[in-house]
């Protein structure tokens, strides 16, 4: 059990790590604005996959090291994610009977809410988006949905977590 | 909790040892993101046909002999301007130090002008020290690991720098606008004599930025009567999407030596 949990956790933080990896790699300046939230999608899949081991409290140490990863406002990533892992909690039910689009619509709106507390918190500092262009990421992230699910599916059932 | 933290990062500015802590932390991260970056640097180096560098080399020959030429007069001018400034009783300028430094990561947040350096407190980097690159100032630094350090870019739009013109000292601030090509000067009234064409330089008023690098070059001047102030958008003088060698200005350093090195 206990070689287990620490399979469980290196796996998570390995996917986590890569998911940081990709969020802040440079990428062309016509791509930024729909850079997909990586790290918003990989915590939304462990979520929903294992709602008894990955929480709240994972999403609040996680969007710490995303602040400090992006230079933001300490705690604007934290309660961001906070805020993405408490609706991904209440709604895993019913996303693990859902068709994939249906997902994919359940993503959009839960990485849209995700931005807009990101906007809020970035609004106090006085550095928000002038423009919508800030739910762009929500878009790509929904898009991107089906081939995230799969591969961390994939993981899962190699190293047979739950 | 969260909105605590937000609370005492945003209205208090008191946690400037976790941050620093936390930055540290990231670093390695930071260093892999960068890999496909210098891959791509190491390719442009290392992977060129014999025309190209035969090219540079005539370039680069050209340019120093330039610059030689121009470097002739200095030291007589520089004796010169001490004297007038002895005579005029103001404290000699002093030639600041710079540390090269290397871009090692771009904020990921198109809004967020940032970036990351590989300098950090073990090289000496101080918060609020001053960047530039060889066409005029970039920013300055905000957060400093122990590795690595944080620069806010003159565009940021929670960045503003005291500036002057350069044809005839008018005093102003230029504010970043979110956008990597625009500065906008606030508060110039209606009147000011401030042209299109016109070269911005850092004032030194805030006590931040060293005095007379170049900022801007003013691109747009609207002056609408119904308004007490004229609109002046300026275009950053250095590439700030471009550099991947900057310099940090020790600013500090030089006003530490100062009173040793007055010549009376």
């Amino acid at each position: 059990m206990n070689a287990n949990n620490a399979l469980v956790f290196s796996v998570m933080a390995g996917s986590f790590l890569l998911a940081a990896l990709l969020a802040v790699v440079q990428i062309p300046e016509w791509l930024q604005w729909a850079r997909p939230e990586w790290v918003a999608l990989t915590l939304l899949y462990w979520c929903i996959a294992l709602p008894h081991r990955i929480g709240i409290f994972t999403a609040l140490l996680l969007g710490l090291l995303i602040d400090a990863l992006e230079g933001a406002v300490l705690g604007q990533n934290a309660f961001s994610l906070t805020v993405l892992a408490l609706c991904a909690l209440l709604l895993y039910q019913r996303l693990r009977v859902f068709s994939l689009w249906q997902q994919c619509a359940v993503v959009f709106v839960v990485i849209g809410l995700h931005q807009l507390v990101g906007q809020w918190v970035q609004n106090l500092e006085g550095s928000g988006a002038r423009s919508l262009l800030f739910l762009l990421p929500a878009v790509s992230s929904a898009l991107l949905w089906p081939m995230m699910l799969q591969v961390l599916r994939s993981v899962r059932r190699y190293y047979r977590i739950s | 909790m969260v909105v605590g933290l937000i609370a005492a990062d945003l209205r208090y500015n008191n946690l400037g040892r976790t941050r620093a802590v936390l930055d540290t932390l990231v670093a390695p991260i930071i260093w892999v993101a960068d890999i496909p970056a210098r891959l791509g640097q190491w390719q442009n180096t290392h992977i060129r046909t014999r025309a190209r560098l035969v090219e540079d080399s005539a370039r680069l020959q050209r340019e120093n002999l330039l610059l030689q030429g121009r470097s002739l007069q200095m030291a007589s001018l520089q004796a010169e301007n001490t004297r007038l400034r002895g005579l005029l009783n103001s404290t000699t300028m002093l030639r600041s130090d710079v540390l090269v430094a290397e871009l090692i990561g771009v904020s990921p947040d198109p809004m967020r002008h940032q970036l990351v350096l590989n300098k950090g407190a073990s090289d000496g980097v101080y918060v609020g020290q001053p960047l530039i690159d060889a066409d005029g100032l970039m920013g300055q630094v905000v957060e400093v690991g122990e590795v690595t350090s944080r620069v806010l870019l003159l565009t940021d739009l929670t960045h503003s720098v005291p500036v002057q013109v350069n044809r005839n000292g008018v005093r102003a601030i230029a504010e970043g606008t979110g956008s990597l090509d625009a500065l906008e000067v606030q508060h110039i009234s209606a009147t000011t004599d401030i042209r299109e064409g016109d070269l911005l330089v850092s004032s030194g008023l805030g006590g931040r930025f060293p005095v007379g690098y170049p900022i801007a070059e003013v691109v747009l001047v609207q002056r609408d009567p119904g308004q007490p102030f004229a609109r002046v958008l300026a275009r950053p003088s250095a590439a700030l999407n471009r550099s991947r060698h900057v310099l940090l200005v020790f600013v500090k350093a030089a006003e530490d030596a100062a009173p040793a090195s007055q010549v009376p």
